[in-house]
C-alpha cells in the first residue's frame, strides 16, 4: 500500500501537495511508529492470561490484538507503554518494566 | 431567446437558482435574503427542481451542511444577510480553505448593533478576508447574470473556491423592476456538469478532507489557495466572455462610466452606483468632466487594473458602505489607496463612508461628494480625508 | 434624461399599499414600460404608517433612492392625513389622490398648503359594493392609472383581466368583483 510519507513530507512545494491537504491514502496512522515514544514496555504472561479480554478495547492505541477471540501479544510498534492494560488486568497477567533500548 | 420579465432582486436570484438546478441548498432564513430560499423550496415542492433543500437550525449549520455536501460532490448553494453570515464565520474559512466551491446568495445588510434590518455592506466586507470570491451586484439583472456565471468561476480547476454573490437587501433585493432573462435550457448549457475531481462519495477513491495541517504543511496550504484567488481573475474574464456571447451583457472586474476623461471620479459598489450614474450624467451636462469606477469584483481585487483605470484623476472619493473601525477609513477606500501607491503620479483619495444601515442615497448626495472632489482637486490637498456622507453633524 | 414618473404611496401596514405599487409596477411593465416597485421598509408593524414607491419610464432606471419629489402621491388611508406629510415634496403640477367620501375641496386643509389637483375616490364604498368587503387596493390602482394616465382605461382592463385570471385562476369567482371595483373607480374618481 502506499505510504502518505512518500507523497508528501516536509520537503514538497506548495505546487506538490494534494487540494486542501485532501489525503488519499486510508489508514495513515499505522505509518507512524508511535511505539517509538515509549519509556515503559507492558510484559505478557500468557500462562496467566485467562483471555477475558478485558485488556484489549481499553488501550488507547489498538495495539493488543486479537485472534480468533483470543489476545496475542502486543503490537509494539504502536504501543506507547501507558500500562492501562497492567490495570484493568484482573489476572496479573500484565507487567510494566522500563524499556531497556 | 431573452425573456422580458420584472422581478425583485431576490426572486430573480431564486431563478438563477431554479435554472441551475443544483444538488442541495441547505438553508436557514434572515431578512432579507428569506425570500431566496422561501422562492427556492416551493420550486422544490413543485418538482421544479431536482434539489434536496434542508431546513437547518441555523446559519453554523447551513455553511456546514453546505461544506459536507460539496465535498462529497454535490453542486451546493445557500443564501444568506447579516448576522446570519455572521454565524457563518468559522465555517466560512472551512469551505474556502477546503477549496469547495460552494456557492452563496449574500443579499447585503447591515451588522448589529444597532440592530438594523437595512443594506450596508458590514457584513461581506467583514468576510472579505475569509478566501471568498465577491463579486458585487448594482442591480436585479447583475444579480441574476452574477449568480448565473458563479458556478463556472468557483468549480474552475484553476480556482476551487467558493464564491458570494453580493446584493443590497431591499434596495434590489426587494425591489421589482425590469430584468431579462435566459431561456432555462440556455443556463443548464452554460454552466454545465458539475465535475469534481476528487470527492467524498467516489467510491472508487478512499478520501478524507478537512486534514489537519502541521506548521511544516499549513502555509504551503496557504500559498496554494492565495495561488487559487489570483487565478480566479482571468477565469471571471474568460467566463464574462463566454456569458456576454449568451446574453450580449458585458460584465468585467469593474465596470466604468464616462471615466476616460474625468477629473474627479468615485469609486463604488452595488446598487448607489446606479444612482451615482444619474449624479454623473447630472454633472456631465453643466461641463464638469466626472466619472465613476464600479467595482465588481472585490475578491480578488483587481489592484493594477484600477490603478490603471484611476491614475489620471485629479480626485477620486472612494465610498464605503461599512466602517472599517480601524480610525483610518473604509475597506474598499484601504484597497484602492493600496491600488494606487505604485503609481508615480496618484490621484488624491478621500474615503466617504455612506449609506450605513440603510441611510438613503440620494442622486445630490453623490453630487455633493462630486462638490468636494472638485474643491480638492483645486486645493491639490485633502483636509480630511476618512469622512461620513449625509450624516447630522 | 427621458422623463420618468415617480410615484409615492401612503398607506398602513397591512392595507396593501405594497401589493398596490407592485401592481402599478406590473400594469406599466405590460406597457411595455421600464418600472421599479418598491417599499420603504422597517419593522412590520400592522397599522403602521407606510411608504411604497413606483417610478414608471420609458429608459432604463438606474437610480435606486427613495423618490422625494413625487409627481402624483397616493393616500391608501385617510387617517393619514392628520399623521404624515403626505404632500412632501409633491409636486404643484402633479396631482394628490385620496381614499375618502370626501370631495378634495373639503380635504384640502389637510394638505400643508398644497396647490396642486386632489382628486378623491371612496374605495370603500366601492370595494364593498363590488367585492362585499374591505379591500382599497383595486379602487386606488385604477384612480392612480386614471390620474396619472399611465395607460388607455380599455388597455388596462383588459390587462387586469388576464392577470386576475393568472392570479386568482383557483378561485375564478373573485375575478368579477374585482374587475368591477375597477372599473367603477375609473368612473368615479374625481
Amino acid at each position: 500500500m502506499a505510504k502518505i510519507s512518500d507523497q508528501y513530507n516536509e520537503s514538497t512545494r506548495w505546487q506538490d501537495l494534494s487540494l486542501a491537504c485532501d489525503v488519499f491514502v486510508p489508514a495513515t496512522s499505522a505509518e507512524f511508529r508511535t511505539g517509538d515514544w515509549r519509556t515503559d514496555v507492558p510484559v505478557f504472561d500468557a500462562e496467566k492470561c485467562k483471555q477475558c479480554l478485558l485488556c484489549t478495547p481499553v488501550c488507547p492505541d489498538s495495539s493488543i490484538p486479537v485472534k480468533d477471540g483470543k489476545r496475542l501479544d502486543f503490537d509494539f510498534d504502536h504501543c506507547k507503554g501507558c500500562g492501562i492494560c497492567a490495570q484493568v488486568c484482573p489476572f496479573g497477567a500484565i507487567r510494566m518494566v522500563k524499556e531497556e533500548k | 431567446m431573452a425573456i422580458r420579465e420584472r422581478l425583485s432582486g431576490n426572486e430573480a436570484v431564486a431563478i438563477a437558482m431554479r435554472q441551475i438546478n443544483p444538488d442541495v441548498m441547505p438553508a436557514f432564513p434572515i431578512t432579507p435574503s428569506t425570500e431566496i430560499p422561501q422562492y427556492f423550496s416551493s420550486f422544490v415542492a413543485n418538482g421544479k427542481v431536482d434539489t434536496e433543500f434542508v431546513p437547518v437550525e441555523s446559519e453554523h449549520s447551513a455553511m456546514s451542511a453546505a461544506i459536507g455536501a460539496s465535498a462529497a460532490g454535490a453542486r451546493t448553494l445557500t443564501a444568506t444577510s447579516s448576522c446570519g453570515m455572521a454565524l457563518m464565520w468559522e465555517e466560512l474559512y472551512v469551505a474556502a480553505s477546503n477549496r469547495l466551491p460552494i456557492a452563496l446568495a449574500l443579499v447585503n445588510r447591515a451588522l448589529s448593533g444597532p440592530i438594523n434590518i437595512n443594506a450596508d455592506h458590514s457584513d461581506s466586507m467583514g468576510a472579505r478576508d475569509s478566501g471568498w470570491i465577491q463579486i458585487y451586484s448594482e442591480n436585479n439583472q447583475e444579480a441574476y447574470d452574477n449568480f448565473v456565471q458563479a458556478f463556472r468561476i468557483a468549480e474552475h480547476k484553476d480556482v476551487q473556491l467558493p464564491i458570494m454573490i453580493c446584493q443590497d437587501g431591499f434596495i434590489t433585493s426587494h425591489a421589482v423592476e425590469n430584468i431579462s432573462l435566459l431561456e432555462d435550457e440556455e443556463v443548464k448549457n452554460f454552466v454545465g456538469e458539475h465535475d469534481p475531481e476528487n470527492f467524498l462519495l467516489n467510491s472508487k477513491t478512499s478520501m478524507a478532507v478537512g486534514a489537519y495541517a502541521t506548521p511544516a504543511f499549513y502555509m504551503e496550504a496557504k500559498k496554494a489557495q492565495s495561488e487559487a484567488m489570483k487565478n480566479a481573475k482571468q477565469v471571471i474574464l474568460d467566463v464574462a466572455k463566454e456569458f456576454k456571447a449568451l446574453s450580449g451583457r458585458e460584465y468585467g472586474l469593474f465596470e466604468t462610466y464616462k471615466l476616460e476623461d474625468a477629473e474627479c471620479a468615485i469609486v463604488i459598489i452595488n446598487s448607489a452606483a446606479g444612482t451615482a450614474k444619474d449624479a454623473v450624467d447630472n454633472l456631465r451636462a453643466q461641463g464638469k468632466k466626472v466619472g465613476l469606477l464600479k467595482i465588481r469584483v472585490f475578491r480578488p481585487f483587481p489592484a493594477e487594473e484600477i490603478a490603471e483605470a484611476l491614475k489620471h484623476c485629479k480626485a477620486v472619493a472612494v465610498m464605503d458602505r461599512s466602517d472599517s473601525f480601524n480610525a483610518h477609513g473604509g475597506p474598499v477606500c484601504a484597497e484602492v489607496k493600496s491600488a494606487l501607491y505604485g503609481l508615480d503620479k496618484k490621484p488624491l483619495v478621500v474615503n466617504y463612508i455612506y449609506g450605513l444601515g440603510g441611510r438613503d442615497v440620494k442622486v445630490e448626495n453623490i453630487e455633493e461628494v462630486y462638490a468636494a472632489l472638485e474643491e480638492i482637486a483645486a486645493a491639490g490637498k485633502v483636509e480630511d480625508d476618512y469622512r461620513y456622507l449625509s450624516v447630522r453633524a | 434624461m427621458a422623463k420618468t414618473l415617480e410615484i409615492r404611496w401612503h398607506g398602513r401596514g397591512g392595507q396593501g399599499a405594497k401589493t398596490a405599487s407592485l401592481l402599478l409596477a406590473d400594469v406599466a411593465f405590460n406597457t411595455g414600460k421600464y418600472v421599479q416597485g418598491f417599499p420603504e421598509y422597517g419593522p412590520e408593524r400592522m397599522g403602521a404608517p407606510i411608504t411604497a414607491y413606483n417610478r414608471i419610464s420609458d429608459d432604463p432606471i438606474r437610480v435606486h433612492s427613495n423618490i422625494y419629489d413625487p409627481e402624483f402621491v397616493v393616500v391608501v388611508d385617510e387617517t393619514l392625513l392628520t399623521a404624515v406629510d403626505v404632500t412632501k415634496g409633491l409636486k404643484e403640477d402633479g396631482a394628490i389622490i385620496i381614499n375618502s367620501e370626501k370631495s378634495g375641496e373639503e380635504l384640502r386643509p389637510l394638505l400643508n398648503g398644497y396647490k396642486g389637483k386632489v382628486y378623491t375616490i371612496d374605495a370603500r364604498k366601492i370595494s364593498v359594493a363590488a367585492l362585499g368587503k374591505y379591500f382599497p387596493n383595486m379602487p386606488m390602482l385604477a384612480s392612480i392609472v386614471k390620474v396619472a394616465n399611465v395607460m388607455d382605461e380599455a388597455d388596462f382592463l383588459e390587462e387586469m383581466q388576464g392577470s386576475f385570471k393568472h392570479k386568482f385562476a383557483s378561485k375564478p369567482e373573485v375575478i368579477e368583483g374585482n374587475m368591477q371595483a375597477l372599473r367603477m373607480s375609473l368612473q368615479e374618481v374625481k
